[in-house]
C-alpha cells in the first residue's frame, strides 16, 4: 500500500458552482487549508458544458454562459486561497473523514477534520426509466448530449424527440439547434402547464399527457413509440432522442459512508447548516436535492462558510434531528431535517417540489399531532419546478420532536 | 511462436491464402463457442479461418447472457449437454483462473416458496448427485434466511450448490479469440456468410466480402446454425429463439444478495433468477419468450413489468435500486432437450445447434468435442502445440483494479486518470483496448472490453468523451 496520507482542515468533493462556491467562501473567511477535489479535467461542473447564457445574475443582463460562469468560479475559489486540484477522483472512504483518491499522480489518503460533499446530480438515463425496445445508437441525456456538442463537437443525427419538459428540456433543445438537428417534437407524461396557445413560437410541436412505450430502430434509433393517456399510440420518426430532467443526485460517496439519505431527494438527508448524518460531513449543491440553478448551487456553497467555521471551533454536531416529510404529490423537500439551534435555510424557505401542477396549494406543517403552520401559496406550482415554503414556523418545531410533516389540505 | 495476426473487416479483401489454397477449417459464427472452437484449432497445424457476420466478436447470444458459470447440477442426467456443461465449467474455470478472466464462486440456492417447491428439492439434490455433483445440500427456513438476509418473506428452504459461479461473459470469447488469432487463425468480421456450396474437395462459401474456400466447415452460427445446415440439404433442427429480456441494477445494490438466486425449475423452464455479476451488479432475470424473429432482441414493458413482479417477491429490497441496464438475449432452442452437435463425416461438415442456455459454461468441452470429431472426420490434425498464454485485462469488480494500483500508476500515469467514472475505467484501459489484438469498433465493443459507458450514468458524463476516443482510434 503506497498511498501519499495528507491531511486537510476542509476537504470539498466536486468543484462545480456548490464546490467552488463552499471553498471560496471558506478560503475566504480564514479557513486555511482548504481543498477542492474535481474529477475532470477541468473544474467548474456542469456549466462546463452548458454553453448558453443565463449563468450568474440572471436578471439583470442575461446572465453569462455557463463556461465562463465556471471559470469565474473557478478563479474565485483560487483567488481566496483554496486549492483546487483537477483529474483527481475520489474513489471512497477510509474511515470518517478520510478519503482515498486516485489522480495521474499516484493515490492519496486525505484526512479532513471537515468533509464537503459537494458531487452534484445526474439526470436518469433511458435505462433507469425503463423504457423498453431496442438498444440503438442515438439516445442522450441533456448532459452528454452538450457535452458531445459544446465539448468534442461530435455529429448528433436530423431530427429529434426530447423526452422532458422542464427547463432543462429547453437548454436542450437550444443545444440540438445549435448542432442543426431539427426537434421534431417533445414529449411529457404530465398535463400542459399553459395554454398551447402561450408556448413559445418556433418550437417544436408538445406532446403532454404522453409516455414513450418504447424505443424502435437498430442500429440507430428510427423511432420513439408513444401512448397518450387516452390509449391514442404512435410513433415519431427521428433519429436521436434526449431524456431530460429526472435527477438524481450523485450519491455514491454518500452511501458509501453510510449517510442517511432522504426518502424524497435521494440525496443525504440534511439541515439547514447543511450538515448531514455523519459528523463532520456537510454536503451542498445537487447533491442535496437534484437540480436547482446553478446560482442556488453557488449561494448554498457560500451559505456553508458559517456552519463549518463554527464546526471547527466547537466540533459540536447534533445527534438525532427530527425529518422533515412530505406526503403525495409532494415529492421532495430540502432541507429535510431539523437542526437545534437558529440555523435557518438559505433565503428562510425551504425548496420543495411536487409531482402534480397545484394551483394556489394550501400546505400545512404538523408535528405530533400539532399545527405549525398553514399557509395558501399564492403560486401556482408545477412538476420539475422549485417553489417554496417560509421557514417561519422553524422556531415551533421542536428539534427533539418526531418527524415534522408536509402536506396539502 | 507468434503468428502475423490476421483479422479482416469490411472494406478489406479475403487473403489469398499461400499456392491459392482453401482453408483447411473454417468456423461460421464468432460467438463463444464459435470462438472455443477457433481457439481449439489453433494447437493445430491447419489453416483456421473464422468468419463472422458482425463487427465484432461476441455480438450475438453471447454478449446477453446470465452470466453464470455452471455446475450442471440440474442438466438432464445422461444427455450431451449434461457432460459437456460439467466438463466446460472445470475447462473454463481452469483457463479463468490462468487469464485473468474474472469469475466468483458465490454459490447458489434454489429458493422454495411454497410446499410444492419446497417438496421438490430432494428431487433436486438426487438429480445433482445423478450429474456427478455432490456438493450440494439441502437448507432449512433459518439457515436460508441467515445467508441471504434481505430475501423477502416466506422462503421456506433452499438447494444450495456452492460451486455455481459468476464469470465475466465478454471477457471469454474475447480471450479465445486473441489467442486463436495470435496462434495464427483468420478472423474476418463483417463477413457474412450466405450461400455455401458444398463439394467434396472443398466448399465454397459466398460472402459479403467475396468468395470464401474451405475444406472442412463448422457451423457455430447460433441462432442462424439451422438456416447454414440446411444449405447441405439437411433438415435436422429448426431454431427458435427464447427470449430472455434482463434487468441490471446499480452497484449500489450488491450488498443486497450473496448467492445466486434460482428459482426451483417448473415445467415452464429454469425461470427468473436473481444473480450478482462480477462488476458487482445485480442481475434480474431472464424472461422465456418463444418467438419466430431471430433479431427480436427489444425489451418490452411486460418483460419488464414481469422481472419486477418476481424481483419484488425475492429481494424486496432491490426495486428501490436504480437500474443501469436492461437487455435481452435469444437463447437457441430447438424443441429438443439437448445440443445438436453432429459431423456429417461424408460433408466434411459439422453442426454445432441448439447450443441454448449454457453455452458459455460448456464452450470450452464443446470445443474439444468438435475438434475430436473433426478428426474422426478425416482431417489430420497433427500434434497439438500450447499456446502462447494470455492475461486478459481484469475488468471483475474484486479483483485489482488498476485506478487502486499504485505502482502500476507510478510506471504510467495513464492509469491514474479516470475516464468513466461510475465503472472506475482509466485512459490506460481504453487505451489499451484501442491498441489490442481486437480493438473496439464501437463504443458497445469498448464497454464490453472495459465496461467503460456501463455505470449508472449510462455517459451521462463520459459518453461523449468515449465517442471521441473511439473516433480517434479508428482514425489512426
Ligand atoms: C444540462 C443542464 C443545464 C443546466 N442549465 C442551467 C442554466 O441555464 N442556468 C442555471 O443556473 N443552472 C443550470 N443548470 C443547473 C446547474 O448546472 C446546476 O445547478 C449546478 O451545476 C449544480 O452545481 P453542483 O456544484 O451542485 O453540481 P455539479 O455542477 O454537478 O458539480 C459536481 C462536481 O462534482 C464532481 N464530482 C462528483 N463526484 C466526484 C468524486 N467522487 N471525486 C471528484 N469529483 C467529483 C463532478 O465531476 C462535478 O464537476 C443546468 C444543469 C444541467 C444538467
Ligand atoms: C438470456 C440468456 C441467459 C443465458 N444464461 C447463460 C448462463 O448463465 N450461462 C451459460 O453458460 N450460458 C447462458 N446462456 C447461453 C449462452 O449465452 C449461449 O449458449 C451462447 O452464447 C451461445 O454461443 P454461440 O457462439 O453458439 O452463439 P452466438 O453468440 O449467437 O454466436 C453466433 C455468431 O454467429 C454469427 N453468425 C450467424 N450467422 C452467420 C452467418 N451466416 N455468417 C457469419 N456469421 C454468422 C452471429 O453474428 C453470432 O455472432 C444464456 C443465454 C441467454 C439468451
Amino acid at each position: 500500500m503506497t498511498r501519499r496520507e495528507r491531511s486537510v482542515d476542509v476537504l470539498v468533493v466536486g468543484a462545480g458552482p456548490a464546490g467552488l462556491g463552499a471553498a471560496a467562501a471558506l478560503a475566504a473567511s480564514g479557513v486555511r487549508r482548504v481543498e477542492v477535489l474535481e474529477r475532470e479535467q477541468t473544474a467548474g461542473g456542469i456549466p462546463r458544458h452548458c454553453h448558453h447564457k443565463g449563468f450568474g445574475s440572471r436578471r439583470t443582463s442575461g446572465g453569462i454562459s455557463g463556461p465562463e460562469y465556471a471559470r469565474r468560479s473557478a478563479a474565485a475559489a483560487t483567488g481566496a486561497g483554496a486549492v483546487l486540484r483537477t483529474g483527481i477522483t475520489v474513489t471512497g472512504w477510509a474511515g470518517p473523514r478520510i478519503l482515498d483518491t486516485t489522480g495521474p499522480g499516484g493515490l492519496e489518503r486525505i484526512t479532513a477534520r471537515t468533509v464537503v460533499l459537494a458531487t452534484g446530480a445526474r439526470e436518469r438515463p433511458r435505462s433507469a426509466r425503463l423504457v423498453p425496445g431496442t438498444r440503438p445508437a442515438g439516445v442522450y441525456t441533456t448532459g452528454e448530449l452538450q457535452q458531445a456538442v459544446h465539448l468534442h463537437h461530435q455529429h448528433i443525427g436530423s431530427r429529434a424527440v426530447i423526452v422532458g419538459d422542464e427547463p432543462v428540456a429547453d437548454a436542450a433543445a437550444g443545444t440540438l439547434r445549435a448542432a442543426g438537428v431539427e426537434v421534431v417534437a417533445r414529449v411529457t407524461d404530465r398535463p400542459p402547464v399553459r395554454p398551447a396557445a402561450l408556448e413559445p413560437l418556433h418550437s417544436a410541436p408538445l406532446l403532454t399527457r404522453t409516455a414513450v412505450t418504447a424505443l424502435t430502430g437498430r442500429p440507430r434509433l428510427t423511432g420513439v413509440a408513444v401512448r397518450h393517456e387516452d390509449g391514442r399510440t404512435t410513433t415519431l420518426p427521428c433519429d436521436t432522442v434526449v431524456f431530460t430532467g429526472d435527477w438524481i443526485p450523485e450519491h455514491e460517496l454518500a452511501r458509501r459512508a453510510g449517510l442517511p439519505l432522504d426518502a424524497g431527494t435521494r440525496g443525504p438527508a440534511h439541515d439547514a447548516a447543511y450538515r448531514t448524518g455523519e459528523p463532520g460531513v456537510f454536503a451542498v449543491g445537487n447533491v442535496l436535492h437534484g437540480v436547482e440553478s446553478a446560482g442556488t448551487a453557488a449561494a448554498e456553497g457560500r451559505a456553508l462558510a458559517v456552519p463549518v467555521l463554527r464546526h471547527l471551533a466547537t466540533g459540536d454536531w447534533p445527534a438525532d434531528r427530527p425529518a422533515v416529510a412530505v406526503a403525495a404529490p409532494l415529492e421532495w423537500i430540502t432541507p429535510n431535517l431539523i437542526g437545534p439551534g437558529d440555523d435557518r435555510p438559505l433565503g428562510d424557505r425551504f425548496i420543495l417540489r411536487t409531482g402534480r401542477s397545484l394551483t394556489a396549494p394550501l400546505l400545512v406543517v404538523r408535528q405530533d399531532g400539532v399545527e405549525l403552520h398553514r399557509r395558501r401559496l399564492l403560486r401556482p406550482a408545477r412538476p420539475g419546478r422549485p417553489f417554496h415554503l417560509p421557514a417561519g414556523w422553524l422556531d415551533r418545531a421542536d428539534p427533539h420532536g418526531g418527524t415534522v410533516h408536509v402536506s396539502l389540505d | 511462436m507468434t503468428q502475423p495476426v490476421t483479422v479482416t473487416t469490411a472494406g478489406d479483401p479475403l487473403p489469398e491464402l499461400p499456392g491459392g489454397a482453401p482453408y483447411d477449417v473454417t468456423v461460421i459464427g464468432a460467438g463463444v463457442v464459435g470462438t472455443a472452437i477457433a481457439r481449439a484449432l489453433a494447437h493445430h497445424p491447419v489453416r483456421t479461418a473464422l468468419v463472422e457476420a458482425s463487427d465484432d466478436i461476441g455480438d450475438g447470444t453471447s454478449k446477453a447472457n446470465t452470466a453464470i458459470l455452471h455446475t450442471g447440477f440440474d442438466a438432464v442426467p445422461g444427455s450431451l449437454e449434461a457432460r459437456l456443461v460439467r466438463e466446460g465449467q472445470r475447462k473454463l474455470a481452469a483457463y479463468a483462473a490462468g487469464t485473468g478472466i474474472p469469475v466468483e464462486r458465490v454459490g447458489a440456492l434454489l429458493v422454495a416458496w411454497d410446499a410444492g417447491q419446497l417438496a421438490a428439492l430432494p428431487a433436486l439434490l438426487a438429480k445433482a448427485e445423478a450429474n456427478g455433483y455432490h456438493a450440494a445440500r439441502l437448507l432449512d427456513a433459518d439457515e436460508v434466511a441467515e445467508r441471504e438476509p434481505h430475501l423477502g418473506p416466506g422462503a421456506l428452504g433452499a438447494l444450495e450448490v456452492p460451486d455455481e459461479s459468476v464469470i465475466c461473459p465478454w471477457t471469454t470469447p474475447l480471450a479465445f479469440a486473441t489467442q486463436a488469432v495470435r496462434a495464427g487463425v483468420h478472423l474476418h468480421l463483417d463477413c457474412r456468410v450466405g450461400r455455401i456450396e458444398p463439394a467434396p474437395d472443398h466448399h465454397t462459401l459466398t460472402t459479403g466480402r467475396g468468395p470464401l474456400r474451405t475444406r472442412y466447415l463448422i457451423n457455430a452460427a447460433g441462432l442462424h446454425a439451422d438456416e447454414i445446415d440446411r444449405q447441405f440439404g439437411h433438415d435436422h433442427f429448426t431454431v427458435t429463439p427464447r427470449r430472455g429480456q434482463l434487468i441490471v441494477f446499480d452497484k449500489l445494490a450488491r450488498d443486497l444478495v450473496r448467492h445466486i438466486l434460482l428459482p426451483v425449475p417448473t415445467a415452464a423452464g429454469k425461470g427468473v433468477l436473481v444473480a450478482p455479476t462480477v462488476f458487482g451488479n445485480v442481475l434480474l432475470g431472464p424472461t422465456a419468450e418463444e418467438l419466430d424473429d431471430k433479431t427480436a432482441t427489444e425489451s418490452t414493458q411486460e418483460g419488464i413489468a414481469l422481472l419486477r413482479e418476481k424481483g419484488r417477491r425475492i429481494l424486496p429490497r432491490l426495486l428501490d435500486e436504480e437500474v443501469t441496464a436492461v437487455y435481452a438475449g435469444l437463447r437457441a432452442a430447438t424443441g429438443h432437450e439437448d445440443y445438436r452437435i453432429q459431423a456429417h463425416p461424408g460433408l466434411n461438415y459439422i453442426a454445432v445447434g441448439g447450443i441454448r442456455s449454457t453455452g458459455l459454461t460448456a464452450s470450452m468441452a464443446i470445443a474439444d468435442h468438435v475438434t475430436a470429431l473433426l478428426a474422426d472426420t478425416g482431417l489430420a490434425l497433427g500434434t497439438p502445440v500450447a499456446l502462447e498464454p494470455l492475461t486478459m485485462p481484469g475488468l471483475g469488480e474484486t479483483g485489482e483494479r488498476p485506478c487502486l494500483d499504485a505502482g502500476l500508476i507510478a510506471r504510467d500515469p495513464a492509469y491514474g486518470t479516470l475516464v468513466c467514472h461510475c465503472e472506475r475505467v482509466t485512459e490506460g484501459e481504453i487505451r489499451d483496448a484501442l491498441r489490442s489484438t481486437l480493438p473496439p469498433r464501437s463504443v458497445a465493443g469498448l464497454a464490453r472490453r472495459t465496461r467503460a459507458g456501463n455505470g449508472r450514468c449510462q455517459g451521462f458524463s463520459c459518453g461523449a468523451g468515449l465517442r471521441a476516443r473511439i473516433e480517434e482510434g479508428s482514425r489512426t
